[in-house]
């Protein structure tokens, strides 16, 4: 393992300080704990939003704390769910008295751990909701799994129902607008190369040179589907024909598109990604309104991409447009 | 079998530490269909529960079993650290303020320690994990008066169950997403199961 650390059971606590450390005007800390809340927090009035999971999704979940998107971040070790204390201690830290919404991805540990500290916030008199994404059409959304995982589409969630609260809309405007985002947004990702988490010191998985996997989710977990490695052009294909077929379109739908690298795919070969989805667009008759590429839910130094699409309508382009200044994620 | 709150700590400290000598198995296991830290992360828990614990010889064995359990819910992570913190927190309530532990209240404890799992996780036998080793466990325990042979027997149940998890599908948690590519891997979440159950027999037979 070649890693830029001191300490495999430190990395989360020196990340989260070094980060801090970057962007103290947007956010702080939470003494004691691994929970990075907007400096100004909470913010009287305001719905807050607290997301959050395993660590290794950088700039995921923290980076996009801060005006228009989340109120908090909650970093769990390395692809764990971050513990329900850890969850609690960010819902008092960013309730503003409107009331909090927990964005989880569908993960079985974190659904537990959000809602036990859900739970436990209830019971000290704070309004709480929860939202569950689950965008990887790779898996299969049936009573046989634990439903589909939520990938980088929960980015797409961060910033529409963050935008939603910061105009002022209630835990249940916030909480159905994120829905509505959920319900309409797809992706799916593959992998060239596995990654290593801190702690374990060696790659989860291993892939041949001339191999890759396909429906690979975020956390070094394999995916559907093992093949040769193909031509950027035909993976795309392949990905947006999943993507696609997944909710019906028709020409003259809008679409927002992420294209997101895993943590060690340049830019290069993410744009000659975006080329083909830009084509299989246009020939679908599928408008694209906002295209964003670049890195929002890596799997630490994993090489690969995921595609996400968003079928929009004018109140989520509305909310897509709106202002937010994050870290991460900058839109003035 | 008679356990005062001191001897229950032990058993604790000898579960800590089998889970702490099959750290790097569990994580293997977990890095075939999951995603490769049940052994640290419980490993982590129990180190701290370890800890917690120490102090602790004049409670009662309800609130030393509670203590575990919030332990590991705020240090596991993970679905394992909800799940078998439920499962410490239920046994304790199970038991309440005894501060000796007999047989009987092995059973009782292991059985309010399975459903508690069952609520928290949303799940059933034969859907590999936790439960496939621990049902069996509590079902041989519950079927008779609870002496150190049927002990050892609920332990062989486990272990069988979590052979059982080698040759079914997984449909809870992250091996879920890999249909049948879960087949012939057994169950890591099973496995911990039956190390701690078959720490629990090696402390009482001795």
């Amino acid at each position: 393992m070649k890693k830029i650390i001191n300490n495999p059971e430190t990395v989360v606590q020196e990340m989260l300080e070094g980060m801090v450390a970057a962007y103290p005007q947007y956010v702080r800390k939470v003494d004691g704990f691994e929970v990075i809340v907007r400096a100004n927090a909470p913010i009287k009035g305001k719905v807050a939003l607290v997301s959050g999971g395993g660590s290794g999704h950088e700039p995921s979940h923290a980076g996009f704390v801060g005006k228009g998107m989340l109120d908090a971040g909650v970093a769990g070790a390395v692809f764990t769910s971050p513990t329900p204390d850890q969850v609690f201690e960010a819902i008092k830290a960013v309730d503003g008295g409107a009331g909090v919404l927990l964005v989880i991805k569908n993960y079985t540990g974190d659904i537990m751990n959000f809602e036990m500290a859900g739970e436990m916030a209830e019971a000290e008199g704070i309004k709480v909701a929860s939202v569950v994404v689950n965008d990887d059409v790779a898996v299969e959304d049936s009573l046989y799994t634990s439903g589909r995982r939520g990938i980088a589409g929960t980015v797409f969630v961060h910033k529409i129902a963050g935008a939603k609260a910061e105009a002022g809309g209630t835990l249940e405007n916030v909480k159905a607008v994120a829905e509505k985002v959920i319900k309409n947004t797809r992706s799916m990702g593959m992998a060239l190369t596995p990654c290593i988490v801190p702690a374990a010191g060696k790659p989860t998985f291993t892939l041949a040179e001339d191999e890759m996997e396909i429906g690979m989710g975020i956390h070094g977990e394999p995916g559907t589907k093992r093949t040769h490695i193909m031509k950027a052009d035909e993976l795309v294909d392949h990905l947006m024909e999943k993507i696609l077929d997944d909710i019906p379109y028709k020409s003259g739908d809008e679409v927002a598109v992420m294209i997101n690298g895993l943590g060690a795919t340049p830019l290069m070969e993410q744009f000659i990604m975006n080329r083909r989805v830009d084509d299989i667009l246009k020939k679908n008759g599928i408008k694209v309104y906002r295209t964003f590429v670049g890195e929002f839910m890596t799997s630490i130094e994993m090489a690969g991409a995921s595609i996400t699409l968003l079928k929009l309508d004018d109140e989520l382009k509305q909310l897509l447009d709106a202002q937010a200044d994050t870290p991460a994620f900058r839109q003035l | 079998m008679a356990v005062n709150s001191a001897e229950l700590i032990e058993i604790i400290n000898l579960i800590a530490h089998d889970i702490q000598e099959n750290k790097d198995f569990l994580t293997e296991l977990d890095s075939a269909i999951g995603d490769a830290d049940h052994g640290i992360n419980m490993s982590k828990g129990f180190k701290a529960v370890t800890e917690k614990i120490s102090t602790m010889a004049d409670k009662d064995c309800g609130s030393i079993l509670k203590t575990v359990g919030m332990t590991l819910v705020s240090t596991v992570g993970g679905a394992s650290g909800p799940l078998y913190g439920t499962a410490f927190m239920r046994a304790g309530q199970a038991i309440g303020a005894k501060k000796q532990l007999g047989f009987d209240d092995l059973s009782i404890l292991l059985d309010a320690a399975l459903e508690g799992i069952k609520m928290r996780g949303k799940a059933q036998k034969g859907e590999k994990t936790i439960i496939d080793a621990l049902e069996p466990a509590v079902e041989v325990l519950k079927s008779s008066q609870v002496d150190t042979k049927l002990m050892n027997a609920a332990v062989k149940a486990a272990k069988e169950g979590v052979e059982y998890t080698k040759g079914i599908i997984a449909k809870k948690g992250r091996a879920s997403y890999l249909g049948e590519r879960s087949l012939g891997h057994q169950d890591p979440g099973a496995t911990s199961c039956y190390i701690m159950l078959s720490a629990v027999y090696k402390a009482i037979s001795h």
